[in-house]
């Protein structure tokens, strides 16, 4: 829903009819005039700048009055009758930050009022011309919605291509950054080809689970005041609430269980508002992104951040092991999330656990719980695949649209990654954290590989997501490796909104951007395969850096879709698909 | 139209009677085929589903299509009617080629078929089922439904015989009952009469009685040779051997995508190459290669 | 609080020209997923070729309305047949991700600065609807009765979008009754059961993606003339969530489905907006403020998708026993 239109339309039609004063003006034939004056330097809409002042003057030059923006950047003013007016914005009343923005078209413009008429005056502050793009006039790459062109300008893209270098240089250099974008989108692709594997559904709140790794890790490498700390009592809450229930399970009725459950919810959220309202500043802490036990050395430091995730994970599977056999069935799995709690607390304390491994930690969680509680009663209802798919898009709107009222509208960038100094290796220049990310993603897709080719629960994944049926035939508990699958994906997409993050920019509709990218990846790579999802992200990823060569760069994702249809035309199965018929 | 019940069986009519003289060969050229194949090759990934080197169906007669699981029969029959691809391969239909037709105008011929697992259009009541299948509507093109006079006669018409094959298949008391309301007996005998609907030349039934209760087995094999005394051409693939042998004129039977024998029934029976192939895949069926398994996964999952 | 004046507000919103807008080209989902059972997730795509239909031919090359509104039609005509004749052929899942992504590529494309001087980039065009408020028979002034009024040219949109609605309602219902509509109905169910039967089922899937694109161009016209002016960016995606949410409510594969659906939403939205507004500004509201209420709203709708899925799958005035029938 474009919210500019329904707004306007809304405060529009709201402004002539509630207030009577304005139907007695209105009745004479007079408009109203308005508009609204997006932040720049946000990207949601509504997020207006307050306090510009505009000038509207009569046909004659005689100034009939000012109106003022307010909080969501909303001015309007009403004109007594038909004519000609004079819209002048005061350039001197833009906030001091905002100054060196260019506003187009121009301060000045001229409207004609017809009767009954309420025309949009529109003005926009946008970002000077930087790259070669004078003659295209007034550049829209910085305007407050178009989050795509600013994501992909904000990375290490096409703006740095020097133009004066050979064609070849030109070509290693965007094709390196095209191989950085393709593994990002690879990461958080596998997952979404896994699930369509698995389940058969299409996952279109896919991307916001990559906002949401993304903005978790910027939530807690920013500052984890009281949000951070109220997100987190309530994971404990919920994971308190599951683990009783487990407990409960034989052990007391279902009404027992259901009124204890609901207290440790209830509990939760009180206490996770209480801390938010009542915390603030007074309990800030922070974790750097990727986690920094300062022991003095880089190496030492690394070799705690690896090892510790390692001794926690390799903890967890050993106390289930042990405990097997010893204690009641039901009993294990809360006390290995005792282990599990125990062994981060004690990693974050250390300063070895980052950012990063807790968003995607409660990346992993989102997409289990989402699992277990929405889409396995749904396909246990049997709910038609159709309306799945409707109920996801459900899902990502309200996924989307609360981290939105959390987090706000602004871009952000890691902290720790914003400005770095490149490093030239022969023709091609490369920012260092392109370079971890480059690392970080090939090592997490080999691991994921490695896991999927030789493990019991990833060949079980690739059976099931092979054939769900005969899977199930053969004695693989189908309900499980499903539940494994969206954890896996889950975690999977977290981190690639952190790589994302880190590459460009965090922002609440960047999952949403990369979801049709995503889309394209698995369709070209083959839908329901691991590899031919991270095939096709690559693939997808230098296909729409290699296009900025020759074509406008704000065609990056047409382009990258366009190869998607052509795919689907001659071979629609995909690069790595089995053939089977799709028609 | 009649419902009398016809004797099974009964190699009655002009159009059998040139089947009784054909020697039974895989392969072998009938007097009066209805349906020609040569060379039909058609294989997923290294299997080959299907590999007819020649088949001939005479007219007028009920085929049984016969063979161990896997052996490529709904390949086959998917493939006659345009609903796969073949690689190699050419067919006729009452002497025109069917090779490259898609699956509805393969029906327009006048071969239609019917599925394994029954495709009764559950959200349509039974009526509107039955008018759905009739052929030529003007009222089916998309500017022509406007025209609300140029098709009601037609409708009516259509009506009617529908009304008359319901009346046949003893569904006219469920006529306007949606038709994910009949039950699995009641859906195959719909499909059929929808099938008839399309006044069809030949008929292509897929399991017509696979789970369906012995009392309406009965009541559907009066129906398929009632449709033979009328001069309508069945094939029919089926694994009840009573059934088969009971009702069929001829026998062809299938084996890893190859016809390994056709005949008349008695012919069948004592057949020791059929005889092989059902023990034998019968033998080894726990040890089988997962290469048919695959074979008939992928026929499932179309 | 003035609560007769947020009902008031609402039921404008509710029977006013936007909510007719959206009514058609909901009704163009309705053919698409209500009958056919095709997945189109970018019927905004529909809507954004017919308001550039009127953009380009009105505010680029200054042509007359006429053949401004007759270039939009023309334009859904041609999309649904460039995005048919490859899609039609896939899978339901296949043809939802095409339809979204080939939405959004548009979007790209209008916007995109080499596009400039046909669409006006992200600043779109202005100046639409001159022919159209000539024809407007009203005198200036304000319209209804109570709170409930409507300035003239706003009547004058209102009245013929919603006679537009009135008379497509009419083609559908007609269509649906009518032999062509029981070979779309029969696809809905089962492709292979209506193929085998001799019908041409790609030509049928694209007659009705033609047709129910048509009507969404219709109402991409209908937004260019009421508002005067279009931006590529008021044709996001979430226009297309939008109208499936609405559709779900209504009721789909009926024919006053889509009507309901628009009307019903429109006022739960206004409704629950200027709830929270008065709220907001009696600072009853802790948590959220000023410019979050509208993402509060889109999250509503994403809950609102959810909940009738799973409680109410054929909506207001669809017919329960229908969908308790196992399809596929």
């Amino acid at each position: 829903m474009s919210r500019r239109l329904v707004t306007a339309l809304l405060a529009v039609i709201a402004a002539i009819l509630v207030t009577p004063g304005n139907v007695a003006a209105d009745g004479q034939g007079g408009g109203t005039l308005s508009g609204q004056i997006s932040d720049p330097e946000s990207s949601e809409e509504d997020d207006g700048v307050e306090g510009i002042d505009i000038d509207v003057l009569d046909d004659s030059g005689d100034e009939l009055g000012t109106a003022t923006t307010d909080a969501e950047g909303a001015w309007e003013f009403d004109v007594p009758e038909p004519g000609t007016y004079t819209v002048v914005l005061d350039e001197d009343t833009i906030p001091e930050d905002l100054q060196s923005y260019e506003l187009v078209p121009a301060a000045e413009q001229e409207q004609e009022v017809d009767e009954g008429d309420d025309p949009i005056i529109l003005y926009r502050l946008v970002e000077p011309e930087t790259e070669g793009e004078s003659s295209e006039g007034p550049d829209d790459g910085s305007g407050d919605e178009s989050a795509e062109e600013e994501a992909a300008e904000e990375g290490a893209e096409a703006p740095e291509v020097d133009e004066s270098a050979p064609f070849s240089h030109q070509f290693a250099q965007v094709a390196t950054d095209g191989l950085v974008y393709g593994l990002v989108i690879a990461i958080a692709a596998v997952g979404l080809s896994l699930i369509f594997g698995t389940t058969r559904m299409i996952n279109f709140a896919h991307g916001d689970m990559v906002t949401f790794g993304a903005l978790m890790a910027l939530l807690f490498s920013t500052g984890a005041g009281g949000l951070g700390n109220s997100i987190l009592g309530l994971v404990v809450a919920v994971a308190l609430a599951i683990g009783v229930g487990l407990l409960l399970r034989d052990r007391a009725g279902p009404g027992v269980r259901l009124a204890v459950q609901g207290a440790l919810l209830v509990l939760g959220i009180v206490g996770a508002t209480l801390v938010g309202i009542l915390g603030g500043e007074s309990m800030e802490w922070r974790v750097s992104l990727l986690g920094d036990p300062g022991m003095g050395s880089s190496a030492l430091d690394l070799a705690v951040v690896v090892l510790v995730p390692v001794v926690i994970a390799a903890a967890v599977l050993a106390a289930g092991r042990l405990l097997r056999g010893r204690v009641p069935h039901d009993t294990v799995l809360p006390l290995q999330g005792v282990v599990l709690f125990v062994g981060l607390a004690a990693g974050l304390w250390l300063g070895a656990i980052g950012a990063a491994l807790i968003a995607v930690i409660l990346g992993a969680g989102l997409a289990a719980g989402m699992e277990r509680y929405i889409w396995q009663p749904l396909r246990l209802r049997n709910v038609v695949m159709i309306q799945l798919f409707i109920v996801s898009i459900g899902v990502a709107l309200l996924l989307r649209h609360t981290l939105l009222v959390l987090f706000g509208g602004s871009r952000a960038s890691y902290p720790e990654y914003q400005v770095q100094e490149m490093v030239g290796l022969g023709p091609i220049e490369v920012a260092p954290r392109s370079l971890a990310i480059m690392v970080v993603a090939v090592l997490v897709l080999v691991a994921v590989a490695c896991m999927l080719q030789f493990t019991r629960v990833g060949k079980a994944m690739r059976a099931v997501a092979d054939n769900r049926d005969l899977a199930e035939s053969s004695g693989i508990d189908v309900a499980r490796i499903t539940l494994y699958v969206w954890t896996l994906s889950g975690g999977l997409s977290a981190l690639g909104g952190v790589l994302f993050g880190i590459h460009q920019i965090v922002h609440w509709q960047m999952g949403f951007h990369l979801l049709l990218l995503m889309f394209a990846a698995v369709i070209l790579g083959g839908l329901g395969t691991a590899y031919g999802a991270m095939v096709g992200g690559i693939a997808i990823g230098m296909v729409a850096m290699l296009s900025t060569l020759w074509f406008p760069h704000q065609l990056m994702e047409a382009w990258a879709l366009a190869i998607m249809i052509v795919m689907l035309l001659i071979r629609p199965q995909g690069l790595l698909g089995r053939r089977e018929r799709i028609g | 139209m009649s419902s009398e019940p016809t004797q099974l069986g009964g190699a009655g009519g002009a159009a059998q009677g040139g089947i009784a003289e054909v020697s039974p060969h895989p392969g072998v050229a009938k007097p009066d085929p209805i349906l020609v194949a040569d060379g039909l090759r058609r294989s997923f990934g290294g299997l080959t589903a299907v590999d007819v080197e020649r088949l001939q169906v005479q007219r007028g007669t009920i085929t049984a299509l016969i063979g161990p699981n896997g052996a490529g029969k709904s390949t086959l029959f998917n493939v006659l009617t345009g609903f796969d691809r073949v690689d190699t391969g050419s067919w006729t239909f009452e002497g025109g080629r069917l090779n490259g037709l898609a699956g509805h105008q393969v029906a327009r011929r006048g071969m239609v078929r019917t599925f394994q697992l029954t495709k009764a259009l559950t959200r349509l009541t039974v009526m509107e089922n039955m008018l759905l299948a009739a052929p030529g509507q003007s009222g089916e093109r998309l500017l022509g439904s406007f025209l609300r006079w140029s098709w009601a006669r037609q409708e009516d018409s259509n009506r009617e015989r529908a009304e008359a094959l319901l009346e046949r298949f003893r569904l006219a008391h469920m006529r306007d009952e949606i038709a994910g309301s009949l039950s699995g007996g009641q859906r195959k005998l719909l499909e059929m009469a929808r099938a008839l609907m399309v006044r069809p030349s030949m008929v292509m039934l897929d399991e017509p009685m696979a789970g369906v209760n012995p009392v309406l087995v009965e009541s559907l094999l009066e129906h398929i040779s009632a449709l033979r005394d009328e001069g309508t051409t069945v094939l029919f693939v089926e694994h009840d051997m009573d059934v088969i042998m009971g009702i069929s004129d001829w026998i062809v039977v299938l084996a890893e995508g190859r016809v390994i024998a056709e005949g008349r029934p008695e012919d069948i029976r004592s057949d020791q190459v059929v005889i092989d192939a059902y023990l034998g895949a019968h033998h080894d069926e726990a040890g089988r290669g997962s290469g048919d398994e695959a074979a008939e996964g992928i026929e499932e999952a179309r | 609080m003035d609560f007769l004046g947020i009902l008031a507000t609402s039921l404008t919103s509710a029977i006013g020209p936007v909510a007719a807008i959206y009514a058609l080209a909901i009704i163009g989902l309705n053919m698409h997923f209500g009958y056919t059972g095709l997945l189109n997730f970018g019927q905004v795509g529909f809507m954004l070729v017919g308001a550039y239909g009127v953009g380009i031919s009105v505010g680029t090359f200054g042509l007359p309305l006429s053949v401004g509104v007759g270039a939009g039609i023309l334009c859904g005509l041609l999309l649904a047949l460039l995005l048919g004749i490859p899609t039609l052929r896939l899978r339901a899942d296949y043809l939802a991700i095409c339809t979204i992504a080939v939405a959004e590529g548009l979007r790209f494309v209008y916007r995109a600065p080499f596009a400039r001087d046909f669409t006006g980039g992200v600043f779109g065009r202005q100046n639409l609807s001159e022919g159209f408020r000539e024809l407007n028979p009203f005198p200036p002034g304000r319209y209804g009765f109570g709170d409930i009024t409507f300035s003239s040219p706003h009547l004058w949109t209102m009245v013929v979008t919603w006679s537009l609605v009135l008379v497509a309602s009419l083609v559908m219902w007609s269509l649906i009754h009518s032999p062509w509509g029981r070979v779309i109905k029969g696809l809905r169910e089962d492709e292979d059961a209506v193929r085998s039967l001799g019908k041409n089922v790609f030509a049928y899937k694209l007659q009705s993606l033609a047709v129910g694109g048509v009507f969404g161009a219709l109402a991409g016209v209908m937004i260019a003339l009421h508002q005067a002016s279009i931006t590529p960016d008021q044709f996001r995606p979430q226009v297309t969530f939008y109208l499936w949410a609405m559709l779900l409510l209504g009721g789909a594969g009926r024919v006053l489905g889509p009507v309901i659906g628009s009307v019903v939403m429109w006022f739960l939205l206004t409704f629950t907006d200027e709830m929270m507004r008065a709220m907001d500004q009696m600072g009853w509201l802790p948590f959220v403020s000023g410019g979050e209420l509208g993402a509060v709203r889109h999250a509503l709708v994403g809950l609102i998708l959810v909940l009738l899925i799973i409680y109410r799958p054929q909506g207001l005035v669809g017919d329960r026993r229908e969908m308790l029938v196992n399809v596929k």
